[in-house]
């Protein structure tokens, strides 16, 4: 889908960001291109140290780049100081103004614009209403609770209305049902508001349940940028496969290509047909990756055969960990019933069988 | 819990504790006793009377030096925490840059050049100023306090700014705030502990200064603290107790204030 560049809120040009001088220069970003679209749940996601907060920070304008644009509606927007730019922050530590009451935090933005004070008094009642948080408009931000004051910073950012909204792990704090929830909350807001919410995380399946697009970083580079189904499905390389949800990696040896599949003779000599990540041009050996939901364990012969090391109980799934004759590790993820067990027990020989589809072949 | 090391509960530590409030308080508490004491002698009691504090009201040159002392340390501590002030967010608000470790070393020199060294220094220059000038007021004074004042008001602001959360002065620039509206709305409302715990201090180290005071003043400029101490080179009578009893009240008094202040701010 070719995009126009009118509709993109944020567009990142060949943006580099080098912290240090001389020799101990590191490339926190080594030029990245990424274009946000206008209402989009857009996640930067990665391990710490990939640059994806680095980036954030050139967005909101705490840092400048050393290279590159950085376009708001098509304005360059990367030399501006943060208070010039129409860009909002939600802070991990939230960095509420603790000798202010909520209220008073909610409207610090607006007030900042110089709006009127009867402007700033009902967006501030309409934001704290967004929020849920009107019966403690006058406590003091240390006076609420995590979850509360994660939602005040929320206000606080979405008060002035900006184009984009930054999250910087906002949910990083806060224990897993609260987390769950505000997952839910930050999508309704987003609906609501339809403000361009860029989110950064290094939780893979915060990332998979909330965004509309990903992009996966590593080492101060975009890998991909997709949708959460292109990511999990479509990895167009090993590092995006190994990092989101689990992933088995198997050897192959890659004939014959053709139509976006090749076909890939493993370790146990059977051959398989293998979709091919996009603009890859595999060459004798490559790794071919299987998803453990997408294989299924059988009793008899199968794609592959192996041992049972390892049986892990989840609740509404069992993990079984194979390990294969090539020597190779290889986990099947097996739905669970109420009544059976999930009819394996450890030492036992049995086959893999991977599914029609199922398996592709990756970069390294 | 009862294997943890709790210092308290170690053997002598209430001794220890006992003596050491003693060899504070006890003079003190003689001090001021003896104040009200109606005989001539501040060793032997002879009844409780005001008549050291009538005495010392009533004489002028312990009201002037009063004023004196007063106007002097007013101006020093103000000047010195607005400069130390300004010290601190320069030195804070910065990345760091080689120099910087000079910078502090250069701010807090008064602190390690012994007060006999500077008091020397000071002479020696402002009595060239003074024979260029023909200026001869309390300004030499007020300058010298100001200086050595610097160090002490510029200790709890940095302490209170490096303990601040640097994210607090993004957010608000991120919200809109120009550097300058930043400053007024949320690091100075977060500094103002800060600055006052510094004002005090300045304030209480000028006012019991006697070394750089008495190289630095000029006849007739007798501070509170050098008066008394040329008192007690005659008679020693118990005026000097009323007048310290005065003094030790108004700084106890400006403690409290300032105690209440910081609370009724860090409740907010």
């Amino acid at each position: 889908m070719p995009e126009q560049p009118g509709r993109n809120a944020i567009e990142v040009r060949g943006v580099r960001k080098v912290f240090g001088i001389g020799e101990s220069q590191v490339a926190a970003l080594d030029t990245v291109s990424v274009s946000i679209r206008e209402n989009e749940f857009f996640t930067l996601l990665g391990p710490s140290g990939c640059g994806k907060t680095t980036l954030l920070r050139l967005i909101a304008g705490f840092d400048f780049p050393s290279a590159g644009e950085i376009l708001l509606h098509g304005q360059d927007i990367a030399p501006l100081p943060p208070f010039k730019r129409p860009v909002n922050t939600v802070f991990q530590n939230y960095a509420l103004f603790p000798h202010m009451t909520v209220a008073e935090n909610i409207g610090f933005g607006l007030e900042m614009l110089g709006k009127p004070k009867t402007e700033v008094k009902a967006r501030v009642a309409e934001m704290l209403k967004l929020v849920k948080m009107e019966a403690l408009s006058n406590r003091r931000t240390s006076q609420i609770s995590g979850g509360q004051q994660q939602r005040v910073a929320l206000a606080r950012a979405l008060a002035p209305q900006p184009k984009v909204l930054l999250l910087d792990e906002p949910l990083s704090a806060l224990d897993f049902k609260l987390r769950k929830e505000m997952q839910i909350e930050l999508k309704r807001l987003q609906h609501e508001t339809g403000i361009t919410f860029i989110f950064v995380t290094h939780d893979q399946e915060e990332a998979l349940t909330m965004s509309d697009r990903i992009a996966v970083m590593s080492s101060g580079k975009i890998l991909q940028i997709g949708t959460p189904w292109d990511i999990y499905d479509k990895p167009a390389e090993r590092f995006v496969a190994d990092f989101i949800g689990e992933t088995n990696f198997l050897t192959a040896a890659i004939s014959g290509m053709g139509n976006g599949k090749a076909r890939a003779t493993l370790k146990s000599g059977v051959t398989i047909d293998a979709t091919v990540a996009e603009g890859f041009q595999p060459k004798d050996n490559a790794t071919v990756v299987v998803r453990p939901e997408h294989a299924k364990l059988t009793s008899g012969k199968g794609d592959l055969s192996g041992t049972v090391e390892n049986i892990v109980y989840f609740g509404t799934d069992t993990h079984i960990h194979v390990r294969l004759d090539s020597s190779e590790a290889f986990t099947v993820r097996q739905q669970n019933t109420r009544s059976a067990g999930c009819g394996f027990e450890l030492g036992d020989r049995v086959g893999i069988s991977i599914g029609n589809d199922a398996a592709q072949i990756l970069r390294d | 819990m009862a294997s943890r090391f709790d210092i308290r509960r170690q053997t002598g530590f209430a001794t220890i504790a006992m003596i050491c409030f003693f060899a504070l308080y006890l003079p003190i508490i003689t001090l001021v006793v003896y104040a009200f004491n109606a005989g001539s002698s501040i060793a032997i009691w002879e009844g409780v009377s005001l008549r050291w504090f009538y005495q010392a009201w009533n004489n002028n040159q312990v009201v002037d030096a009063s004023i004196r002392s007063l106007q002097i340390s007013s101006v020093a501590a103000i000047v010195s925490t607005i400069v130390a002030t300004m010290a601190a967010l320069a030195t804070t608000r910065t990345k760091p840059y080689p120099g910087l470790g000079f910078k502090y070393a250069f701010i807090n020199q008064p602190l390690m050049v012994p007060e006999i060294v500077t008091a020397v220094a000071l002479l020696i220059f402002f009595s060239r100023i003074k024979i260029w000038t023909g200026y001869s007021g309390l300004g030499y004074l007020m300058v010298a306090h100001t200086a050595f004042c610097i160090p002490f008001a510029y200790l709890p602001i940095r302490a209170r700014l490096e303990n601040m959360d640097l994210s607090l002065e993004i957010a608000a620039a991120d919200l809109y705030a120009t550097p300058w509206k930043a400053f007024r709305r949320v690091t100075f409302p977060l500094l103002w502990p800060g600055i006052l715990a510094g004002l005090m201090l300045a304030f209480v180290i000028s006012l019991d200064d006697v070394v750089i005071t008495e190289f630095v003043k000029s006849g007739g400029q007798d501070t509170l603290p050098t008066y008394m101490l040329g008192q007690f080179r005659r008679v020693i009578t118990p005026e000097i107790n009323a007048i310290s009893t005065v003094f030790l009240l108004i700084s106890i008094l400006i403690v409290t204030v300032f105690f209440f202040i910081s609370r009724k701010k860090d409740q907010e």
